[in-house]
């Protein structure tokens, strides 16, 4: 087939002019786009509110389409747990039986601690709920790991807050609008998160990878490599995550870092809560020159 | 261009004419609105492949402009950094119509390849705008890219059918 573009417009001067036009515009595309890009690269947040009023419009459209699928989806499994009733009802009888042992010790290692930090007189940030909203929609097509969570500025969220989910920490809010707000997920490869070892506190850091997986690093050679099997919590350490919110368990280790899966499947997430920033970010520092 | 209506032309109307083909690819952008977190990038860039659909198959569709708005439309709704798209897009569509000129003739087969070098363009240069050079995103890329590309038959197929739609409208 002959390409279907006849190139030359013919005698007429104002076709002519109209494809060169075109085509300085075209070209002068490749450097608006260079510009916006430099913009966006060195000032982040520049363009929050374009990107927060087109979420404005797609998260309602994501949310409803979301529970039409969650609809139908649930479907083979009401079937499924219909036939598996009974297996699962007598194993889940025995597990409640072998916990119910270790909830009474934790409720009074809970209760020994409460005791404990009031003889100390410690002061302690109150760790505090926001709000629970729908994870809608994410940055599937990007390299990038952002979620759009249904709830903005409205509901009380703004940039900086921590996301977790019911298993897990899933990230922080970067930019928050009216209604929606952006959350850069543990397992972007910008996202750092400080982190310790739930059993003996072995501090650490868990960088995302990009690809779903987390590298874990720690800070001090001494306290040994993270081994497959150790679950990572918040060590609350730089204020933004409060302590001790699961976020991943080591799987393999490499030679200076450990790979680990981050606890809050992704994939499996609907719901999360948008939690209060652990410590206040410091007063702007116009203020603390005041003689 | 926009070459002038002749009279045996068939009888369009004017909204449809230019109507379909923006509303396909500003659909193709937002196909990242889906209620879906994703792990790693698993959806093809469904707003580029339509606009490449319609530039390779129907060039007389869209203006040579075309990337800028749309590219600008998809940085919203992506999730790359703003101003991405905007350009890798607009690189890639003068690139094809530089080969366009060179190409005396083209089929099918000469189409495909032409989306191909361009679809991995903009996902590689996205990637490297976007993100660091040590993120561990190459491998799941190519996927993306090899899917991506693999797809864009059944893209195209829908351009044919849009684009019948749109002489009827």
């Amino acid at each position: 087939m002959a390409s279907p573009r006849n190139r030359r417009p013919g005698y007429s001067r104002r076709a002519q002019y109209s494809l060169f036009i075109g085509y300085v515009i075209a070209i002068a595309g490749v450097l608006v786009g260079a510009i916006l890009l430099l913009i966006s690269k060195l000032d982040p947040p520049a363009f929050s509110a374009l990107r927060a009023g087109t979420a404005e419009v797609t998260a309602p459209v994501s949310w409803g389409v979301g529970s039409v699928v969650r609809g139908i989806g649930a479907i083979p499994g009401w079937v499924g747990s219909y036939f598996g009733v009974h297996g699962e009802n007598a194993r889940l009888k025995e597990q409640v039986q072998r916990q119910e042992q270790v909830l009474l010790k934790a409720r009074a290692i809970a209760y020994e601690n409460i005791r404990l930090k009031k003889l100390l007189n410690m002061r302690e940030p109150a760790i505090e709920d926001i709000i629970n909203a729908r994870l809608v929609s994410s940055s599937a097509s990007s390299t990038r790991r952002y979620a759009l969570v249904y709830a903005g500025i409205a509901q009380g969220v703004h940039a900086g807050m921590p996301v977790r989910g019911p298993d897990g920490l899933v990230g922080r809010v970067i930019e928050a609008g009216p209604d929606t707000a952006r959350v850069l997920m543990i397992i972007d490869p910008e996202s750092v998160i400080p982190v310790r070892r739930l059993k003996d506190g072995a501090p650490g850091f868990a960088a995302g990878r990009g690809d779903g997986l987390l590298e874990v690093r720690p800070i001090a050679m001494t306290t040994g490599q993270f081994a497959p099997g150790d679950i990572l919590v918040t060590s609350g350490t730089g204020g933004i995550f409060p302590p001790n919110v699961p976020v991943a368990k080591v799987t393999e280790r490499s030679r200076d870092s450990a790979l680990a899966m981050p606890l809050a499947r992704p994939d499996a997430l609907d719901f999360a809560t948008v939690m209060k920033t652990y410590l206040p970010p410091p007063p702007a520092p116009a203020q603390d020159t005041r003689p | 261009m926009s070459r002038p209506p002749s009279a045996f032309a068939p009888q369009t109307s004017p909204t449809g004419q230019w109507l379909i083909p923006v509303g396909s690819v500003m659909a193709g952008s937002l196909v990242t609105a889906i209620p879906f977190i994703a792990t790693f990038p698993v959806l093809p860039p469904f707003g580029l492949m339509i606009l490449l659909g319609w530039r390779l198959m129907r060039p007389d569709a869209l203006r040579v402009w075309a990337p800028i708005p749309f590219g600008f439309f998809d940085d919203l709704v992506s999730g790359q950094p703003l101003g991405s798209a905007v350009m890798l897009w607009s690189m890639a569509f003068l690139a094809i119509d530089m080969l366009d000129q060179r190409l005396v003739a083209r089929d099918f087969w000469q189409d495909w390849v032409l989306a191909t070098g361009a679809i991995a363009f903009a996902l590689i240069g996205g990637r490297l705008i976007a993100t660091g050079i040590e993120a561990h995103v190459d491998t799941l890329l190519l996927f993306q890219v090899i899917v991506a590309v693999l797809l864009y038959p059944f893209v195209a197929r829908l351009i044919a059918w849009l684009d019948l739609k749109r002489g009827r409208a």
